[in-house]
């Protein structure tokens, strides 16, 4: 199987979803001549054309709302956003029309349109360009949250997520760029909806998603150098939520840390910890914790923002106060 | 930073122990798990272990004195900290804890905690915290929402004693309780505030004969007394109507057990003989460990009631109030009598050990049972009693069902009677034994059918090897 980045495993699946459906189509800023901020479309451009790989002014509502409307007429828009900081312009077609139009219409029109491009903080982007939003989508009935924390899944999910029937945000690892994996070559499909364990283990479940299945797995090693056997299950689609994979874990580990970069308040870890207290009380044997980042703007001093970011420590912190080790 | 360390409830009903002797002098070093001082509780002499390591500052109070659980009995610090007034005093307030560290940054958690040590001058007994709860605050690593700020401030110090009847438990552990029927209270919370976790029952019910797992429904509905389904430790079986019945109208009749009698004479001619020539035995190979010939009639008594009652699950039984626990397993009580009463220590799997096994455990048992050194994981968990009035002289009694039991063996001195033996008179040891049974599970001819099977294998002791 060929090792390649999280960049080109993005890259493949667009590429086969283009060739495999004519009404798939990139549309974004510096997608196409300068073939992505971040690389995600080079070459497209070449193979596809002008009328595919499409490249627009700085106006995120409006190409967020063309794609929309592209969608309602029966295209498959693939609608990057430099990043999801700057997609905060376009929230109103995201979630006013994309998200209800199939609701509004009795079920007459449908947006199958993803919404695609790098979240969270990368290296010293200050406060207004290091931002995870995923909970302000997962919030929203009738948008498909979903991201990738691998090459392989980066492209599995990518591919489903073009051709799923409704809007898909789906949010890239701006980090996450250069990883590189194990990724199959080909119809390489990863359903919608399922977590997936990164590690077994049967002392502790930590419960991630996105560049934080990382930081879990790191902490996770240097647990098991403590005799402490984590399970990592990765979470992969925000929502749906794979409810099931969630409680199964916990209800064999009975103690649970749930990871994530960004803020607490109102974060997925929190519908996480809800979801379990709810189905699994009588499995708990410590209050379920959560690591998220730090409950500030991200401050741009490195030090200052190393601290603020979640990190294998502070998982393996609350990993022995659910094990009652500390 | 010091801990305190109080008297904890070690067994299930301690309310006050007494502390025998000090293991750990004030300056010793501790780790967790050393044992600092040995209490007698109302039933054994126990283990007082440091759940927190470093050194021990002071003992609070002195050996021979009657400590009630939950009182402060010593310090432990660090080498030659200073022992706070009140974190030093019986009866006092929260211990004193450096709140400067630096995971307890928080403004307002410090603050909060900073008060209430200002209010421990105040002695509130009820606010003791067992040494086994550090104040756990969360540390910067755990979102904001959970810090120790956003805490109701009743939680301070609200320890594991504060409320009487409600005992803090996770619900994993309060699962696993329920399902061993072990009561939580008096189980040794070793979490935060002294919750009990589920690992605080492992080390209570260990090397009890319990088991979370259910009996596979398909083994129960195919057959009503299945036998020894693999690693299945029991099986539940839910009450019939006739069982619901039958348990209703005999409790009305004589009280909470309603119990029936049977009484059966057995010849034990045969036994004594083997037991004389195994002693033989023993003696030739020279007393070596090992070949120990010390086995009593007791011990024989204990091993064919063990394989007897693996023919008749009916009778190694718990009567549970809304099901009957038919046990796969066979852990014998054997009564012993002890200074202040009787206590029954446990032969677990006693119809899987060896005669010179058993011999060898009840010994142990009897001997630390007198010396009140039994654990309570030794003196619970029995599925039947066998006890003993031989050495006595008494002829036959009838014992007391020992709930949830279902049955008792009440065994009679062993004596020389003329009987017909083989068409003539002849004069042959003989011994009585009584079983009480709990009609609500065993009626008439299960009890019967079980003592006859326990007679033929003590008049025919090969049976116990066959």
């Amino acid at each position: 199987m060929a090792v390649i980045t999280y960049r080109d495993a993005l890259n493949q699946a667009l590429r086969e979803e283009m060739q495999r459906d004519p009404n798939v189509f990139l549309m974004g800023e510096e997608v196409g001549v300068y073939q992505g901020a971040y690389k995600v479309s080079r070459g497209l451009l070449d193979e596809f054309g002008p009328m595919r790989v499409v490249d627009t002014p700085i106006t995120e509502l409006g190409f967020a709302g063309v794609g929309v409307g592209a969608a309602m007429v029966g295209l498959r828009p693939v609608i990057e956003f430099m990043t999801w900081n700057f997609a905060l312009l376009a929230v109103d077609q995201l979630v006013n029309s994309a998200a209800k139009m199939r609701y509004m219409s009795n079920g007459q029109v449908g947006v199958p349109a993803v919404f695609r491009g790098p979240g969270g903080s990368a290296l010293q982007l200050a406060s207004q360009h290091s931002q995870a939003f995923e909970s302000w989508y997962a919030h929203i009935p009738g948008l498909k949250v979903v991201m990738p924390a691998t090459p392989a899944d980066a492209k599995g999910l990518l591919k489903s997520a073009i051709r799923d029937d409704n809007p898909v945000i789906f949010i890239e690892g701006e980090m996450l760029y250069n990883l590189k994996g194990e990724v199959p070559e080909g119809e390489h499909v990863v359903p919608l909806g399922l977590a997936d364990v990164k590690r077994e283990g049967g002392d502790v479940t930590i419960i991630c998603h996105s560049k934080s299945v990382g930081v879990s797995l790191k902490a996770a090693e240097q647990l098991a150098k403590d005799g402490i056997n984590a399970e990592v299950l990765d979470l992969r689609t925000i929502r749906p939520m794979d409810t099931e994979a969630v409680l199964t874990s916990v209800a064999k580990t009975h103690r649970c840390v749930v990871v994530e970069e960004g803020w607490p308040f109102a974060g997925i870890g929190a519908q996480v910890v809800d979801t379990i207290q709810r189905e699994v009380f009588d499995e708990l044997d410590a209050p379920v914790l959560r690591v998220t980042g730090a409950d500030v703007p991200m401050p741009y001093n490195k030090q200052l923002e190393k601290a603020a970011k979640a990190d294998p420590a502070k998982v393996i912190s609350a990993v022995n106060q659910v094990l009652y080790r500390e | 930073m010091t801990t305190k360390v109080v008297m904890e409830a070690l067994s299930p009903t301690m309310e006050e122990g007494r502390l025998v002797e000090w293991k750990k002098q004030e300056g010793d070093a501790v780790a967790v798990g050393d044992v600092l001082a040995e209490v007698e509780t109302d039933k054994a002499v126990m283990e007082l272990v440091a759940r927190a390591a470093g050194t021990l500052l002071k003992h609070v109070v002195e050996a021979g004195a009657t400590v009630p659980v939950s009182e402060l009995v010593a310090v432990i610090g660090e080498a030659g900290e200073a022992v706070s007034e009140e974190a030093g005093k019986r009866g006092g307030g929260e211990a004193k804890r450096d709140s400067g560290t630096a995971g307890q940054a928080d403004s307002g958690a410090a603050g909060q905690r900073g008060s209430k040590d200002s209010q421990a001058t105040q002695p509130s007994p009820g606010q003791n915290r067992p040494v086994s709860m550090p104040p756990a605050p969360p540390t910067a690593a755990v979102a904001a929402e959970q810090r120790p700020s956003a805490k109701p401030p009743a939680r301070e110090g609200n320890g594991a004693k504060a409320a009487p009847g409600r005992v803090k438990a996770s619900p994993l552990a309060r699962r696993i309780a329920a399902e061993r029927g072990v009561d939580l209270v008096g189980v040794t919370g070793s979490g935060p505030e002294g919750r009990v976790v589920a690992r605080d029952l492992e080390t209570a019910v260990a090397t009890a004969p319990v088991s979370s797992r259910p009996a596979p429904s398909g083994a129960t509905a195919s057959a009503p007394l299945p036998r020894r389904p693999a690693d299945v430790p029991y099986t539940d079986v839910p009450l019939t109507q006739i069982r619901k019945t039958i348990a209703r109208r005999l409790a009305q009749s004589i009280g909470p057990v309603p119990t029936f009698y049977l009484t059966s004479e057995v010849d034990m001619e045969r036994v004594a003989e083997a037991r004389e020539a195994l002693r033989a035995a023993g003696k030739r190979e020279g007393g070596e460990a090992g070949t120990d010939a010390k086995v009593s009639f007791n011990d024989i008594i204990i091993k064919a009631v063990a394989m007897a009652l693996r023919q008749h699950p009916a009778c190694n039984s718990w009567w549970q109030d809304d099901h009957i626990r038919y046990w796969n397993e066979v852990h014998v009580s054997m009564a012993v009598a002890v200074e202040e009463g009787l206590i029954t220590p446990v032969i677990r799997h006693a119809d899987q050990k060896t005669l010179r096994e058993i011999a060898a455990e009840s010994r142990d048992l009897a001997a630390r049972a007198r010396e009140r050194r039994l654990k309570p994981e030794e003196y619970t968990g029995g599925t039947f009693t066998v006890s003993n009035l031989g050495m006595l002289d008494i002829d036959e009694f009838t014992a007391i069902i020992n709930p949830p039991e279902t049955g008792i063996l009440a065994v009679g001195r062993m004596a020389e009677k003329p009987v017909a033996h083989d068409g003539a008179v002849a004069i042959r040891r003989r011994m009585r034994l009584t079983m009480s049974c709990d009609h609500r599970v065993i009626d008439g001819a299960t009890g019967a059918q079980f003592l006859k099977t326990l007679k033929g294998m003590l008049e025919n002791p090969l049976a116990l090897v066959w």
